[in-house]
Parts: C-alpha cells; sequence; structure tokens
C-alpha cells in the first residue's frame, strides 16, 4: 500500500535533473535494466520467429534471423499435435481451479474468524503441506489413486490438484479475510445470525479478490504441472506438459514446429499474467508467507 | 436442546474444516509415513511387498555411484542457481526502485518467466543451450559468434562433469523476477525517513545500501533463501525438459522416479524419496517455526 502511493505521489528530485545527473541515470539506471531486458525476453524472441518461419526456412543456424515472411504453418502442425492435450489441460484447469478456490475460501474463513481451541495447530499442520517434496507422497499416491480407480484419469488428477492445492489456498484466503474489520462479523452475530449467514452475506460479497488471486494462482500451478500429470495419466490424458515434453524429446518433430508447440503451451498462462500480473503478484507473494 | 445446540455450534469450526484436514492428514502425513515405511522394505516389483529390512536401503543408496552423482549434482545445481537468482533478483529490485519512468512495464518483463513452465522453459532452453560444434552450431553459441563473443561458447549441458552447472541458466532465468519481487517488497517496506535520514548524513548511495537498506532487507533475504533453497532440493521438470534422463545430469528427484517408476525397485524409490524430503524440512522447518511465532507475537 505505502509502495503504491509512494509510486503515485510526485517524485521531487524527478522535476529538476541536471543533464549531467540525467545522463548518469540512463548509464548506471535504465542501461542495465534495458540489457536485463533484453536477457529476459531472448527466448520469446527466438520463440516467435522460429514460430512464424516457413519451413525452409527454419534451420536451428538460422536461429537469429528473422523471417523473410511470416508463415503460421509450424503453428498449425503444432496445434495439430497439441490439441487433445491443451483440451484434456483446459479440462483439468478449468474444474480444478475453481474447486480449489471454493475449499481455500471456506477454510480460510473458518481460520481467520473463528476462535477455537487448536486452531493455529490446525492451520500449521495445514500449510506444511506446502512445501512437502511431492516425491515423498508418489509411492501410495499411485497405489491409492489405482485402488479407487481415478489412476490415469483427468478426474483424478483434478482431485489430487485440489488436495495439495489446499494449503495454498487455505493460506491466501485465511490472510485475505483477516483484513475484514471484526466489527462486521460482531454486528451481524448480534443480529442472531449464523456463521454460516454470515460468510454467505457478508465475506462472499467481498471476496472477488480473493478469488481472482486464487483462481490464477491455481490456474497457472494445474495448467504447468508437470510431476503429478506425468505419473498420474495415460497418453490418452496427458496434459500439454507431458505431451510438450515429448514432443521436444524426439527427433522427427521439427525444431520450429517445437518452438511453436512451447508458445501454444504457454500462451494462456502468460495471457492470464499480462492481463491479471497485479493478483498474479499477490499469489505469488502468499506464497513467500507474505500475505 | 440449547446445550445440544451450543455443542453443535463449538464444533461447527471443526465439522467446515474436517474434509480438507481429513484429505491433508491422509494425502500428506499418512502418505509420508507410507513411503518412510515402504522405505524400510525390500520391495521390488510390480507386487508389494511390506517385510522390514530397516535402514537397508538407506545403506545402499549411499554406496551406490548414482546416488553419490546426485548429491553432487544438487549441490553444483544449487549453487549457481541460488547465488545467481539472489544477486540478479536483488540487482534487478534496486534497479526498479530508483523511481524509473515504465516501471510496470520492466517488471512485467522481468517476473513474465513465473507464469512459464518448468517444462516449456526447458524446451526453449534445450536449444538456446544446443552444443553440435561446427557448422552446426546453433543457439547461444551461434549468438556468441555472431557478435565476437567466440570464446564464450561451450558445451552448455554436455560438459563432461559441470553440464549440472548449465541447467543453473535457464532455472536462473525462470526464478529472478520472482526473487526481485521478494526484494522490491522488501525495499518498499522501508520507510522514506531511513533513507533520509542517510542521505541527510552525507552517506553515498553505495554507502546507504552497503550499510543501512542491505541489513534491513536481512528477512527478506532469508525467504528468499528458504524458497530458492527448496526449489533447489526439489529440481526436476527442467533437467528432463532440458536433457531427459541423463546419468550426467542425474538428481535425487529424476533418480527417484526412475527408480521407483521404471525399475520398480519401490524400496529404494522410497528411501530416495524420504532423503528429498529430510533436506527440504531440514531447510524449510527452522525457517517456518520463526515466520510463524513471529507472526503469533505480533
Amino acid at each position: 500500500m505505502s509502495a503504491a502511493t509512494r509510486a503515485l505521489a510526485p517524485a521531487p528530485e524527478r522535476v529538476r535533473r541536471s543533464w549531467g545527473h540525467r545522463i548518469q541515470r540512463l548509464i548506471v539506471v535504465y542501461l542495465p535494466l534495458v540489457i536485463l531486458a533484453a536477457f529476459f525476453l531472448m527466448p520469446l524472441y527466438v520463440v516467435l520467429i522460429t514460430g512464424f518461419k516457413p519451413n525452409a526456412e527454419a534451420t536451428p543456424q538460422s536461429m537469429w534471423t528473422p523471417p523473410t515472411r511470416l508463415d503460421i504453418s509450424a503453428f498449425q502442425t503444432a496445434f495439430e499435435k497439441l490439441a487433445p492435450n491443451l483440451w484434456n489441460s483446459a479440462l483439468l484447469v478449468v474444474p480444478g481451479s475453481i474447486l480449489s478456490a471454493i475449499v481455500g475460501s471456506v477454510n480460510g474463513f473458518v481460520l481467520s474468524r473463528w476462535r477455537f481451541r487448536g486452531a493455529n495447530l490446525i492451520f500449521v499442520l495445514i500449510l506444511f503441506g506446502m512445501f512437502i517434496p511431492y516425491q515423498a507422497i508418489l509411492i501410495p499416491l499411485v497405489q491409492v489413486m489405482q485402488s479407487i480407480g481415478l489412476y490415469g484419469s483427468i478426474a483424478g488428477l483434478i482431485l489430487v490438484h485440489v488436495i495439495y492445492g489446499i494449503p495454498i489456498t487455505t493460506l491466501t484466503f485465511r490472510n485475505y479475510y483477516a483484513q475484514i474489520p471484526y466489527e462486521l462479523v460482531e454486528a451481524s452475530r448480534i443480529d442472531g445470525a449464523s456463521m454460516w449467514d454470515v460468510y454467505r452475506r457478508i465475506f462472499l460479497p467481498l471476496s472477488a479478490p480473493g478469488f481472482v488471486v486464487v483462481l490464477i494462482w491455481q490456474f497457472t500451478a494445474i495448467w504447468n504441472d508437470f510431476l503429478f500429470a506425468v505419473i498420474l495419466t495415460r497418453s490418452q490424458s496427458w496434459p500439454v506438459t507431458v505431451a510438450l515434453n515429448n514432443i521436444s524429446g524426439s527427433q522427427i518433430v521439427e525444431w520450429n514446429v517445437q518452438m511453436a508447440a512451447a508458445m501454444l503451451a504457454a500462451l494462456p498462462t502468460v495471457i492470464v499474467y499480462l492481463l491479471l500480473g497485479r493478483y498474479f503478484l499477490r499469489g505469488m507473494m502468499a506464497g513467500a508467507l507474505k500475505g | 436442546m440449547d446445550r445440544v445446540q451450543t455443542g453443535i455450534r463449538r464444533s461447527a469450526p471443526l465439522i467446515v474444516l474436517a474434509p480438507s484436514l481429513l484429505a491433508i492428514i491422509v494425502f500428506v502425513y499418512l502418505f509420508i509415513g507410507w513411503t518412510l515405511r515402504v522405505s524400510m522394505t525390500s520391495w521390488s516389483g510390480l507386487t508389494p511387498v511390506f517385510d522390514f529390512v530397516g535402514l537397508k536401503n538407506y545403506v545402499d543408496l549411499f554406496a551406490d555411484r548414482r546416488f553419490q552423482i546426485d548429491i553432487r549434482n544438487t549441490v553444483l545445481f544449487t549453487v549457481p542457481f541460488v547465488g545467481g537468482s539472489m544477486l540478479l533478483g536483488l540487482l534487478l529490485a534496486i534497479l526498479v526502485d530508483q523511481r524509473i519512468r515504465a516501471e510496470a512495464f520492466f517488471r512485467t518483463i522481468y517476473l513474465f518467466p513465473m507464469a512459464v513452465s518448468f517444462i516449456v522453459t526447458g524446451v526453449v532452453w534445450r536449444w538456446l543451450m544446443n552444443p553440435a560444434p561446427g557448422d552446426r552450431t546453433t543457439g547461444l553459441n551461434l549468438l556468441f559468434d555472431i557478435v565476437g563473443l567466440d570464446g564464450l561458447q561451450n558445451r552448455w549441458f554436455t560438459t563432461p562433469d559441470w553440464g549440472i552447472v548449465a541447467i543453473a541458466l535457464p532455472a536462473v532465468w525462470q526464478m529472478s523476477g520472482y526473487t526481485m519481487a521478494i526484494f522490491l517488497a522488501g525495499l518498499r517496506g522501508i520507510p522514506d525517513e531511513v533513507r533520509e535520514a542517510a542521505s541527510v548524513d552525507g552517506a553515498s548511495s553505495l554507502q546507504l545500501y552497503r550499510h543501512v537498506i542491505l541489513p534491513l532487507l536481512r528477512p527478506v533475504t532469508l525467504t528468499a533463501l528458504v524458497i530458492l533453497g527448496h526449489i533447489s532440493l526439489k529440481v526436476f521438470d527442467l533437467i528432463i525438459a532440458v536433457a531427459g534422463k541423463q546419468l550426467q545430469l542425474d538428481v535425487p528427484a529424476v533418480n527417484m522416479w526412475q527408480t521407483t517408476f521404471d525399475a520398480n525397485d519401490y524400496g529404494h524409490g522410497a528411501a530416495i524419496a524420504i532423503f528429498i524430503f529430510v533436506t527440504v524440512a531440514v531447510v524449510l522447518i527452522p525457517y517456518l517455526w520463526s515466520t510463524l511465532r513471529s507472526e503469533a507475537r505480533s
């Protein structure tokens, strides 16, 4: 908050600066900023120019040369290969993130507002699940999924993402709801409203930003997941990350098609990030325990 | 009647939390215990065997040449990855914090790799770090050739013994924006008065950062270190996407996957899993403990 206010306030030293000072700032501040931006954008440059090259120009030896004309055949080929997997990812990520957000909202509400014995212990127990290396649970996870008949299915993968999303979604909503003034709750309780009414009438209507943060976070995490997907799905239910990894590992897929496929696999999360970056950042900060 | 209702009211939070709590207890704690149990069996093959062989699998593991490579590779990856991300992240945060024009624009660029999966990053960097020599030179090696920095050309992740260090480059590319965001949150939390007081005292910008700002950033530095450190111990997708499963670039997570699900050697696979779990716990638990305690105090 203070950062935002400060950014908006007129910076006094920006008003009148000597030429010497300006040139110094250009070299010490802006030049490194631009060089580093180039480093971060370099892979994007390669992916874009390669994806739009006609096949004849798309040799790895002309990686840095822009195309002479735009051609989308690499994207078409990549899309044909990835379409079923992009669809699988969509079927996975939409219910997965919505269910996660609902579960997180209810949990976060209870933990932020209801004072009961052991609340902190429960919170710590849940929170710890966020950081565990999933290798430590994979063996029983596969066995359990097999025995309940969900192994290899998208439904099973949704369940897994919702369960292992509980810690981060609960944490985000708990911190978000903690900002809602307690007087609001007290006032409604005197009116005889139950906790469920308090949630529905007071918290839920105020929850939109919290939902956006959690939905974006889970959308990105589930779309980008590889470990659970590669272990719990079969080829017909592979999401896009697994399929992309297989394409890139094969010798028979042209390299411009590989670049176009990488672009297609990254596009949904990148678009969400560009449109809603502010909320994306808030979710990441919650991940760093900084609510 | 009233009593019953109060009872329901009291236990209501637990009833609401119960499904999630049960799921976490089973899928996290029970499963870890189960893996620990498996790590002390000789289960190897498709049918589970629940005998008890004590710590034999762990003894085997530490004597195993492949596992020794894993540990060496984890260290060789962690040092440049964590060090590089910290330095670049701090530099980016300080630069962005200079009341620059188009701050949002620059921040968006530095952070966008966070929106991309390690698989996508790996697929692209696999080509950027292509080691092909001579006429087939491509990727960064070709770029070095074009700009006249031929001396920088190298074999990247195929460098004998040291290939894993090259994997740190895409990892830094992916994570230093996040590190920047953590440092930036820290910088923005420092009151203006602190900087003003230092400049009134005649401190130069360098002195200001060295003696005032950096010490104040210690808590967020620890946060960034712990987050990067635990990511480093779990690294998996990125290595698979850049190089597939190669002994040269093997790390515990890849070894665990292959041992368990390709070779069906569940006993040893579980032991590797528990090893990863313990190393991550050693990094995380003290940090979580102190964070939660300071949160409880405030």
